[in-house]
């Protein structure tokens, strides 16, 4: 066990190498790296100034070890409009976009979970292909629309929820979180719906597709054949065996979920890291940009290998390979 | 038809009287089981017969209540002890499931539930009949398992099915079977899945428990030459109906249907060594398309016009076995050997 | 002795599948969803307004000359100020129809999801091919490069993209074919390897023919019926992103909006409850978008136990 996990961290650190040379060549090769780390507005002096400190005159080589040393102190530039060093920056934000995207995937699997057992072990029944069609529906929804009409009907129409804002927040080990205050779960709710809409349909389907493989299994049956309740058959026997794969999905969509939050913490002008993102690409700020980058790479890889990790710790046939 | 074989009631453990399963598929309704009947004592072994697609263990499945949609007990009477099972609540069903009537699987890979270790699979198999704490429940397993004679019960307990070899897996799910000292049990081709060794010897570990217990036990199986050491009676099953049924002695010895003898002619033990092994030709027929007559006739060496148009009726063909019946409009023993 | 002759199981005996009997059977099998029939035929309705949409509007909502700006944000059914026609689904707040500016903007949302889809598949396609003929060095790198392609979210590689590019319809088109090519990548090269192994290749092999007629001629056509259930989901989410993108001001220009950009303007008014501007344009988009997945989803349930055979 010890040895594939140090292959696979190993992996990993590969990759994110990878990736730090894309970002590298792709700085270099689509526009002055000068004006992408420094900006346009000094002076020739200045500019000669922040080239020499930035070791842009030095070779290509060079310049990636110093940006790889500098990557790894935290430094990956200062912001142009927020005259911070655009790390810390997004770290602070990040906060914001977890609590969303972790809000966001816990309703898809609360919502989500129970109808596409439903729609399993029930599958002729109108219900279930209501369900499924509505989830071909929920999965077609433009995500960005959506915001505008849940803002529409219960902010505006029905007066109910907030429409931006992130609300009252609480400390909580250094951090400032919404969920722990009443006034902050209001402003939490829509954008949460709004990211789980799409989510709900992909785990109701998943979730139909992984009980109508388990269900006809032997197992399944000399499970009743021992006499046990259904509730004992459904959660101790179907639900468990197909939760494990679907577990090990969801930690890999709490990644692209915090990827598409850009969209929802825009509209409902949360602040969190997404909306930091598309404001600088805005105002062409691009240091925050590739600092961004870095940053949801590192969360990539490092849910990958959690994933990973996981998925080996709940299915005993893969945990004890050695043992058998 | 009620089988003769002792007449008295009063240990009667099953009683199936004209069972009529039937499956409702977009292509139609299949008769899968069609009109069964026997009856089972106290300790006696039935040894249930057929080809794949007989409706052999698809009439275990009717009798512990384990028949899904699209398929349905349609009519017939489950006697188990005197009660009649099909007007029970799914509550009562329930009760009796692994209690007092048990089933074991063909697969036992495919039985065990393979993400979670045996001792939740027998502990949950315990606490679903019993008020019992969980260790009296471990205890419970670890000694059912210890008097069925496997080696250190508490490691296999520990273990994941995966784990465990085929042959010790199947031990396990007869232990869960076994755990509340349950008067039926249905084995639907335990054995098929192992290796011949393997065979014999659950064979006679499932025989030395049987007779201890007294427990009923309806073995299913395809191979009569498993079923013919182990058995009391014999029933020979066919496109979901019994064609001949008796004790073993008579069903082997002097069989008298057509189908019955096609299939111990068959044996290997039956045949000349260096002979080429006699099957019985043709293919069971689909339950869509059933001939209008007797299901066998299309294969049968004895078919005649009758037999095409018309179904056999039981009979009772040898005066001196009341108890050996059989549903042929030509029963009668095998025609000379040296036929083919 | 009556030989026996059985009557077939339930299941009837594999007939060789010929090329146009696929297609058949596959027409059949998708219309027994009728769900299904009713997206197909949404959408080809959603294609033939966009087909004739300048004779089916009655303004073109590109030319500025034809817009009046006095009527702006007028309430559906208002007439046009010179009593011409009515604005059945109101203006928005440059004046535009919006029922014209609708129509016209899923023209560019089809021909951008169509457009950037059917590139995507070529160039993908292409890749999965060589990827499958070349083996060794050459498929580990492309395939090497899919996988990272897919492993990050496409919205925020898009947007990285449009970043350094600026944006622009054409920008947006470039960015979805960067991104999408690798599924159809993917799946060629993964059907192209079973493909390969099939006697006909070998049969194709022993007459002489050359690699890539093989390739082309005859280990293609096999691989489309995969490819196409991709392209169809692929033309959906490729909408989807364009419009995502318009709303976000990434994508098409402001003279010509697309239903994302239209989407976006109407946002400002909502407080102001002048639904109509975002809610008429998001109808028609979720509704081209639900149409395509309908129909995606039903060739995906009917192709692919075909896959298995």
């Amino acid at each position: 066990m010890s040895g594939w996990l140090l292959r696979r961290v190993g992996q990993a650190a590969l990759v994110v190498l990878a990736m730090t040379v894309i970002v590298f060549v792709g700085l270099h090769a689509v526009g002055n790296p000068v004006d992408i780390l420094i900006g346009d507005d000094l002076n020739q002096q200045e500019r000669l100034q922040a080239i020499a400190r930035l070791g842009l005159d030095q070779p290509l080589w060079r310049q990636y070890l110093a940006f790889v040393d500098g990557a790894l102190h935290g430094s990956l530039g200062r912001s142009f409009v927020y005259q911070e060093d655009a790390f810390h920056l997004i770290l602070q934000r990040l906060p914001a976009t977890l609590e969303l995207a972790v809000s966001a995937l816990l309703l898809a699997v609360l919502i989500g979970v129970p109808l596409g057992l439903v729609a399993g072990m029930w599958p002729e029944h109108p219900l279930s292909k209501a369900l499924m069609a509505g989830s071909i529906v929920g999965f077609s929804l433009p995500a960005f629309w959506v915001a505008l009409m849940l803002i529409m009907v219960f902010s505006v129409q029905l007066g109910w929820l907030p429409a931006s804002g992130r609300g009252a927040t609480r400390e909580w080990l250094g951090v400032a979180w919404s969920w722990l205050t009443l006034d902050g779960l209001q402003h939490l709710l829509l954008p949460a719906i709004n990211l789980a809409l799409f989510k709900i349909s992909l785990v109701l389907r998943l979730t139909r597709a992984g009980v109508r493989e388990v269900l006809p299994q032997d197992f399944v049956k000399f499970a009743r054949a021992k006499g046990l309740s259904p509730a004992r058959v459904l959660v101790w026997h179907v639900l468990r065996n197909t939760l494990i794969p679907l577990v090990t999905v969801l930690g890999l969509e709490l990644g692209s979920t915090i990827a598409y939050a850009v969209v929802t913490e825009s509209i409902f002008a949360w602040p969190g890291a997404g909306k930091l993102i598309l404001d600088s690409i805005n105002s062409l700020d691009r240091p925050v940009v590739v600092a961004y980058l870095m940053v949801v790479v590192l969360i990539f890889v490092t849910l990958n290998l959690l994933v990973d990790v996981l998925y080996k710790l709940l299915d005993p046939r893969v945990r004890l390979e050695g043992a058998a | 038809m009620a089988s003769h074989i002792s007449t008295d009631a009063g240990d009667i453990t099953l009683e199936v009287r004209d069972l009529h399963t039937r499956f409702h598929t977009r292509e139609g309704v299949l008769p899968v089981v069609d009109g069964v009947s026997f009856t089972l004592r106290r300790g006696q072994v039935l040894g249930l017969v057929g080809e794949s697609g007989s409706g052999k263990s698809v009439t275990g499945f009717s009798i512990m209540g384990l028949i899904d949609p699209p398929g349905r007990v349609e009519s017939g009477q489950l006697l188990f002890q005197g009660r009649e099972l099909r007007t029970l609540s799914p509550r009562e069903r329930r009760s009796l499931q692994g209690d007092r009537m048990a089933m074991i699987f063909q697969d036992p890979m495919a039985t065990l539930n393979p993400v979670l270790d045996i001792a939740t699979q027998m502990i949950e198999a315990v606490q679903a009949h019993r008020r019992v704490s969980r260790a009296q429940a471990r205890q419970l397993a670890r000694d059912t398992l210890a008097s069925m004679g496997i080696p250190s019960p508490d490691e296999r307990l520990d273990a994941y099915p995966h784990q465990l070899s085929g042959g010790m897996r199947q031990r396990v799910a007869i232990a869960i079977a076994l755990l509340h000292g349950p008067d039926l049990i249905i084995a639907d081709e335990p054995t098929t899945a192992l290796d011949v060794t393997l065979q014999a010897q659950i064979l006679s570990e499932v025989q030395a428990l049987v007779r201890e217990r007294g427990t009923a036990l309806i073995w299913i199986s395809h191979d009569l030459s498993v079923v013919a050491g182990l058995a009391d009676q014999i029933a020979v099953m066919y496109a979901g109906r019994i064609v001949e049924h008796g004790t073993v002695d008579q069903v082997l010895d002097h069989p008298q249907h057509p189908y019955t003898q096609g299939l111990i002619g068959s044996l290997p033990s039956a045949n000349q060594r260096g002979m080429r092994l006699r099957q019985i030709s043709g293919m069971a027929p689909s339950l869509l398309d059933m001939p209008a007559g007797c299901a066998f006739a299309p294969r049968c060496p004895r078919a005649s016009a009758t037999c095409q148009q018309a179904r056999p009726q039981i009979s009772q063909p040898r005066p001196e076995a009341p108890d050996h019946t059989v549903r042929c409009h030509h029963p009668g023993p095998t025609p000379d050997k040296a036929d083919a | 002795m009556s030989p026996m002759t059985s009557p077939a199981t339930a299941r009837p005996a594999s007939r060789p599948l010929r090329e146009h009997s696929i297609w058949w059977r596959m027409a059949a099998d998708f219309a027994r969803s009728r769900i299904a029939l009713a997206g197909l035929l949404l959408l080809a309705a959603v294609l033939l307004v966009a087909l004739v949409a300048p004779w089916i509007t009655p303004q073109n909502p590109y030319d500025l000359m034809q817009l009046d700006v006095l009527d702006a944000r007028l309430p559906p059914g208002s007439p046009q100020g010179s009593g011409q026609y009515t604005y059945w689904l109101g203006t928005d707040g440059q004046g535009r129809d919006l029922y014209s500016a609708i129509v016209y903007g899923l023209r560019i949302s089809l021909l951008v999801g169509v457009g950037s889809a059917a590139v995507a598949a070529v160039v993908g396609t292409l890749m999965g091919l060589l990827a499958a003929y070349a083996g060794g060095r050459i498929d580990a790198l492309i395939m090497r490069l899919v996988d990272l392609l897919l492993s990050f979210p496409t919205l925020l590689m898009a947007l990285m993209i449009l970043a350094w590019t600026g944006k622009g319809v054409g920008n947006v088109v470039l960015t979805l074919v960067l991104l999408e090519w690798a599924y159809y990548a993917r799946t060629a090269r993964g059907q192209a390897l079973v493909e390969a192994r099939r006697d006909y290749v070998e049969a194709a092999r022993g007459l002489g023919l050359p690699d890539w007629r093989i390739l082309l001629g005859h280990i293609l056509p096999n691989c489309l019926p995969p490819l196409l259930v991709i392209g169809a989901l692929q033309v959906a989410r490729a909408i989807t992103l364009e419009a995502t993108l318009s709303f976000l001001g990434l994508g098409v220009p402001i003279t010509e909006p697309s239903l994302g950009l239209l989407i976006s303007n109407g946002y400002q008014y909502l407080l102001s409850n002048e639904y109509w501007i975002s809610v008429f344009p998001g109808l028609a988009l979720l509704a081209t978008i639900v149409a395509i997945n309908l129909v995606g989803d039903q060739l995906r349930d009917v192709l692919n136990p075909r896959l298995m055979k």
